[in-house]
């Protein structure tokens, strides 16, 4: 398809998610690398005038940067595909695979990839056969520490590190305050890296894996977007064989699972050096103190460049 | 091999160089929620934003284009540290309603009563300094007493206000730790975020054990014009004036735009507020001033307010209709006036835990571990019903009910109920 000079791009940035916040972190410095770059981009929330937007200006490329439910299980997409509007990023498809924790892990395992042992409980079955009878069962089978973590959500919201079998319920309640479905994984200690993945139609490649270390511990709401806190090193402090082991992890989940343009793989490396894959985004996030971005420059690219380049590409391909 | 870099970045290059409360500030996944409520989807009962949309817009712009062509220069310019000397003598009028007798020149005009809030924690402040506040508190006076350093240690309120005999007994505590309050931090009107009022019975008893224990009394007061019913009470500074740090503000009883508010205050704490002022920022701003002066020489505000407490009383009854209706399994205050009610939760629920279930249902609310600084607070929650429609309150509150009840379910399945016993003890709900 032809792209218009300059680049017409929609960033769809807002949305009605938990997560609406970071996503209009993201959609601002997305738009404002690709204006730097010479694109013409506009930040529209997803709302009732979207519609008449995407008719109004007819952009050459829709860029979703919609963090969290329908930005990211599918509905968008779909919503995009019905349209014939080209879009930045992974399809209805992937999305709705990847955005399911159970579902993405349940795929690389196949793969051969590592992945905590987990368990995935609705709420409904904690109901049906009585909550302390499951819980015994799931820290007999798993042993602790555990993570409890919605199967579906990011920024780390309703997630909780479980130390003790006492602190199971309340991390339950917090995670079900979040979503109907709760992944229950045993946690693995060791490194944990972001593995950054970009496909500019040459094959998905592996930008550096970065590493991230909290001062106090969890890498919560706080250490994500308050600079500070989390100190990161790009790339991670780990040997060749280990990081390329890791890019290699990353580099599986995007294509195993379908994904297309960019994504972010979350994963931690233990004692073993084994990187054991935690989860992956289709929209990964673009704000300051997001991993993509870092991880993109360590690796000598100019975002306004990358981003018109990501853009570009889905006009063309999509 | 392996690829060791010197050392990682924080992306942020003067994270050694902050100050030790700067450290502790923590950006919480609850401000990010709220970044949902501002969505006309969600029914938001969390902000205390007025409602100014029947203000006389129209007039209103004549008046300050008017103010701006006649008297721009003195508008656009720098003024006096204290503030315009016209308006200090209307913001005494405006407080004479509530039987204080003060002099212009005891006015310190201010950046909204917030800014009076952050000078008198200024000036009186060491870090290490106890201020005792209701429980619950004032979100926004918690983080300045917060700011300077200082620990809040609350005492209890019940339907009828702070509860003296409690107060005392906090304050003899504290003395014989070999602590002194220095500040009595109280919202005595249509309190935030409990809703209710000190009783006019209480304010002398009130008084006089502050004074008993050597405490200078900060009585915030920007709802105290908006009681539903009756006369406003007498302020606690016109019983006490030399006792009384009184402050003040035309947000809710005009409009928050201008950022105007004000400090009455004994003429040695005056001067220092003054200097503090100066110090901080020059002067208050002489255009905002200046349109509020403007307004309430050449507008009916009294009338202005009169229509705000029918407007308000009618969400009021609205929201307390509603939480009857749909919500008998918890209790909650009934205000007299200004915009907030406390409900709390059915034994063992989290308001904090339960928020991302409301916002995922479109309904916002503020948890009552705002209101505390000690992290208590937890079993409550603030809703407000000061700008939503009627209609959309009781919208709300039906959502809210839904989540309530969902949360309930959830806590007695997995046990996590602990008991509680803080915050206003709060009226189970009244019959119609």
């Amino acid at each position: 398809m032809t792209v218009r000079q300059p680049l017409e791009v929609l960033v769809l940035a807002g949305g009605l998610s938990h997560e609406r916040d970071v996503s209009l972190r993201s959609g601002r410095r997305v738009a404002d690398a690709l204006e730097d770059a010479g694109a013409s981009a506009t930040v529209h929330d997803v709302d009732g005038d979207l519609l008449a937007a995407i008719d109004a200006r007819r952009p050459d490329v829709v860029w979703p940067l919609l963090h969290g439910s329908t930005g990211e299980d599918g509905s968008i997409r779909d919503l995009l595909e019905l349209l014939g509007v080209p879009a930045v990023g992974t399809g209805a498809a992937g999305s709705r695979i990847s955005w399911s924790k159970p579902v993405s892990k349940t795929i690389l395992a196949r793969a051969g990839v590592a992945t905590p042992a987990s368990v995935t409980l609705p709420e409904s079955i904690f109901r049906e056969v009585g909550a302390r009878a499951v819980l015994d069962r799931v820290v007999d089978r798993l042993g602790l520490p555990l993570v409890v973590k919605p199967a579906k959500g990011g920024s780390a919201l309703g997630v909780s590190l479980v130390t003790t079998a006492e602190g199971l319920p309340k991390a339950m309640v917090s995670c079900f305050s979040y979503g109907d479905v709760a992944l229950i994984e045993r946690a693995v200690t060791g490194v944990e890296l972001g593995v950054s993945v970009v496909d500019l139609g040459d094959g998905p490649r592996a930008l550096p894996p970065v590493e991230i270390l909290v001062e106090d511990g969890l890498y919560d709401y706080d250490a994500r977007y308050n600079a500070g806190r989390t100190e990161f090193f790009v790339p991670a402090r780990l040997g060749t064989s280990v990081l390329d082991a890791a890019r290699q992890v990353a580099v599986t989940a995007h294509q195993v699972l379908g994904l297309r343009g960019l994504s972010r793989t979350d994963l931690i490396v233990d004692a073993d050096g084994t990187p054991w894959f935690l989860e992956v985004n289709s929209a990964p996030g673009m704000t300051e103190t997001s991993l993509f971005p870092l991880a993109a420059e360590a690796d000598g690219l100019a975002l306004p460049e990358l981003y018109r380049g990501i853009a570009e590409h889905a006009a063309r391909t999509s | 091999m392996s690829t060791q870099p010197q050392a990682g970045t924080r992306l942020d290059p003067w994270y050694g160089s902050y100050s030790q409360r700067t450290h502790g500030m923590r950006a919480s996944e609850i401000r990010a929620l709220f970044a949902v409520a501002n969505r006309p989807e969600v029914v938001s009962l969390a902000g205390g934003m007025p409602n100014i949309a029947d203000l006389p817009m129209a007039s209103i712009a004549d008046a300050v284009a008017d103010l701006l062509r006649r008297d721009g220069a003195r508008a656009l310019q720098y003024g006096s540290g204290q503030g315009d000397p016209v308006l200090r003598g209307q913001i005494a009028d405006v407080m004479s309603l509530e039987h204080i007798n003060a002099h212009p020149d005891d006015v310190v005009v201010t950046t909204g009563s917030q800014q009076a809030l952050d000078l008198v924690a200024r000036i009186f402040l060491d870090p290490g300094d106890v201020v005792v506040a209701e429980a619950p508190s004032y979100v926004g006076a918690l983080g300045v007493f917060r700011a300077y350093e200082a620990e809040v240690v609350h005492t209890p309120m019940d339907a009828h206000g702070l509860v003296p005999e409690a107060l005392d007994e906090v304050l003899t505590q504290l003395a014989a730790s070999g602590r002194r309050a220095k500040l009595l931090y109280t919202v005595p009107n249509f309190h935030n975020p409990g809703g209710v009022t000190l009783s006019l019975e209480r304010r002398p008893r009130v008084i006089e054990v502050a004074r008993r224990h050597g405490v200078l009394i900060l009585e915030d007061n920007p709802y105290g014009l908006l009681g539903f019913d009756g006369e406003p009470l007498p302020a606690l500074a016109s019983m006490a004036p030399d006792d009384v740090v009184y402050l003040g503000s035309f947000s809710k009883t005009f409009a928050p735009g201008y950022r105007v508010g004000w400090a009455l205050a004994p003429h040695a704490v005056r001067e220092k507020l003054v200097l503090a002022s100066e110090s901080a920022i020059l002067c208050p701003s002489n255009a905002g001033q200046l349109a509020i002066s403007t307004y309430l020489s050449q507008f009916d505000w009294r009338g202005q307010v009169k229509e705000y407490r029918r407007m308000y009383a009618e969400r009021r009854d609205a929201m307390v209709g509603a939480l009857q209706e749909y919500l008998p399994t918890c209790s909650w205050t009934t205000p007299e006036g200004g915009f907030y009610v406390w409900l709390k939760l059915p034994e063992g629920l989290d308001a904090r835990e339960m928020l991302p279930r409301a916002v995922t249902s479109l309904v916002a609310y503020v948890p009552g571990t705002a209101f505390y600084a000690d992290g208590s607070g937890a079993g409550h929650l603030r809703l407000s019903y000061c700008y939503p429609t009627p209609e959309r309150i009781v919208e709300g509150v039906r959502r809210l009910a839904g989540v309530v009840n969902a949360e309930a379910d959830l806590v007695a399945m997995f046990g996590t109920a602990p008991s509680r016993t803080d915050g206003v003890e709060t009226p189970g709900p009244a019959t119609p």
